[in-house]
């Protein structure tokens, strides 16, 4: 037996919960996921923007921030046959870190962001905010832990997850976890699989917008949350709208 | 004979598979206002909104033209372009889409459609400028997401100020008055007839009251009661109504 064969994991299989939703076909000949690894050391700060290219793309990356240090992460999560960040975080005290992700899908594409941030030390934050925008077959999944460490006191977690389905038969999974060993934390968690809004369509088709333009309008508005307060805020949106147009 | 800009004959239209409009004629012409006033129930905004061609109101009966076109065969953006405006009882609170975004959107596609060249940047803003000083309100107001936290007063001026701004040649109000202090109702009154008191323009206001009727005079006044309109006069129908009530005048 090689050596290899013992220290390479295996593929995951459905009863993994992190791979419960992937495209376990897709990921065999990306497996085994090799693991970006981030540090930041204490009181700086970092930043990155993932753009995956087209094609099978799964990416690991673990991210180590020491105390009071800050780290922002925006993904834009298009495009691809099949697309997997995941993402770990560990916080030192008073360290502060954001996601921000957008999934935008048709077809038969399979998404997904998984992420576990640990609050490792007392006074960390850190700020999740992922929209998804699924149309066709597409699936857009998101799931996410929060684990709050003993004497983690004064950790704030927020978890904000949304997704629109364009078409009935796209499908969006959310699983935003908690695990809170600390007293006086606050984590927030929101969670909401929708339609548009038909009213607002309406009204803004009703002013002279095209079907396709009054849904573009209220999906750009929807998207961007996600990256709001990004560095590169600007040309983000404008990839994530090229993105959507492929979609309506 | 002047054509008639709107004309709609024997509509009937189903909400739910329930009937409200049960037959409405009505014909108005470049140059006119129409108010319609009726008691709660009677198909006031459905009529609005079955013009307007809302998802979810489905005719299943008579014809409506505009402006020589079959209304009814268009899509709501469309009847926009072919210059109809809506104005909303309960303008809809859009999250993260500005006024000026959204309206500069909107006037271009109707250019578009129209065939006419599109408004710049610059000419768009010195346009919404003006209508928002037409109807007292800060530009500033314009840049925020629609309708996302106003009053409901800033609401219907909002309305005002886009109905200003897309030029319309025929404006259904519904129940614009609603929701509006007395300063407010002044207001808007004001700027929906230097807005459409023109010979080539037309309105159809929808309300339940005669207050507004006191700043924007109509020169026919319509009862509508059961999905029809049971009673037309002039403006002085308005005054009958508001002393002696629906049920009386109906009768």
């Amino acid at each position: 037996m090689s050596a290899a064969a013992i220290l390479a994991p295996a593929l995951p299989d459905r009863r993994d919960e992190a791979y419960r939703y992937a495209d376990l076909a897709a990921l065999a000949p990306l497996w085994p996921v090799a693991t970006e690894t981030i540090a930041v050391a204490a009181g700086e700060s970092g930043q990155l923007t993932l753009v995956p290219p087209g094609g099978n793309v799964a990416r690991h990356l673990a991210i180590t921030l020491a105390a009071g240090a800050r780290f922002d992460l925006r993904v834009l999560n298009a495009g691809q046959a099949y697309g997997r960040i995941a993402v770990d975080v560990i916080l030192a005290a008073g360290a502060d870190f954001t996601l921000g992700a957008a999934q935008l899908g048709g077809g038969s594409e399979v998404l997904e962001i998984v992420t576990e941030v640990r609050h490792a030390e007392p006074g960390a934050t850190s700020r999740q905010v992922v929209r998804s925008v699924l149309a066709g077959r597409a699936s857009g999944t998101y799931l996410g832990k929060v684990a709050v460490a003993r004497g983690a006191d004064g950790t704030d977690a927020s978890q904000s997850v949304r997704a629109m389905l364009l078409d009935r038969t796209a499908q969006a999974n959310a699983r935003p976890e908690l695990e809170i060993y600390a007293d006086d934390v606050k984590c927030a968690h929101g969670c909401a699989v929708g339609e548009l809004d038909a009213q607002g369509l309406f009204y803004l088709q009703s002013r002279g917008l095209p079907p396709a333009a009054a849904k573009r309008l209220m999906l750009q508005a929807f998207v961007a949350e996600a990256f709001t307060g990004a560095a590169d805020e600007a040309s983000l949106c404008d990839r994530a709208l090229a993105a959507l147009e492929v979609l309506l | 004979m002047t054509t008639p800009l709107l004309s709609i004959d024997a509509l009937h239209a189903t909400v739910a598979d329930k009937p409200i409009l049960k037959g409405l004629s009505l014909t108005i012409n470049p140059g006119e206002i129409h108010a319609i006033m009726g008691p709660n129930g009677a198909g006031k905004s459905t009529t609005g909104y079955v013009l307007g061609g809302r998802p979810g109101y489905e005719v299943t009966g008579g014809s409506v033209t505009f402006a020589g076109a079959d209304l009814l065969a268009l899509e709501p953006h469309e009847r926009a372009a072919a210059g109809l405006f809506l104005g909303f009882q309960y303008p809809v609170e859009i999250p993260g889409v500005s006024f000026v975004q959204f309206l500069r959107e909107a006037a271009n596609a109707q250019r578009r459609a129209r065939g006419e060249a599109e408004l710049s940047g610059g000419e768009f803003l010195k346009l919404a400028r003006a209508q928002a000083a037409l109807l007292k309100m800060d530009m500033d107001m314009l840049k925020r997401p629609v309708n996302v936290g106003f009053s409901g007063g800033e609401k219907k001026r909002a309305e005002m100020v886009q109905m200003g701004i897309l030029d319309p040649r025929l404006a259904i109000l519904d129940e614009t008055d609603s929701g509006l202090d007395i300063d407010a109702l002044r207001i808007c009154g004001e700027g929906i007839n230097a807005i459409m008191r023109r010979p080539d323009k037309a309105v159809l206001l929808i309300t339940h009251y005669q207050r507004l009727l006191d700043y924007v005079q109509p020169d026919f006044v319509h009862v509508l009661a059961g999905g029809r309109i049971i009673k037309s006069g002039g403006p002085e129908l308005a005054h009958q109504l508001e002393r002696e009530g629906y049920e009386a005048v109906a009768a």
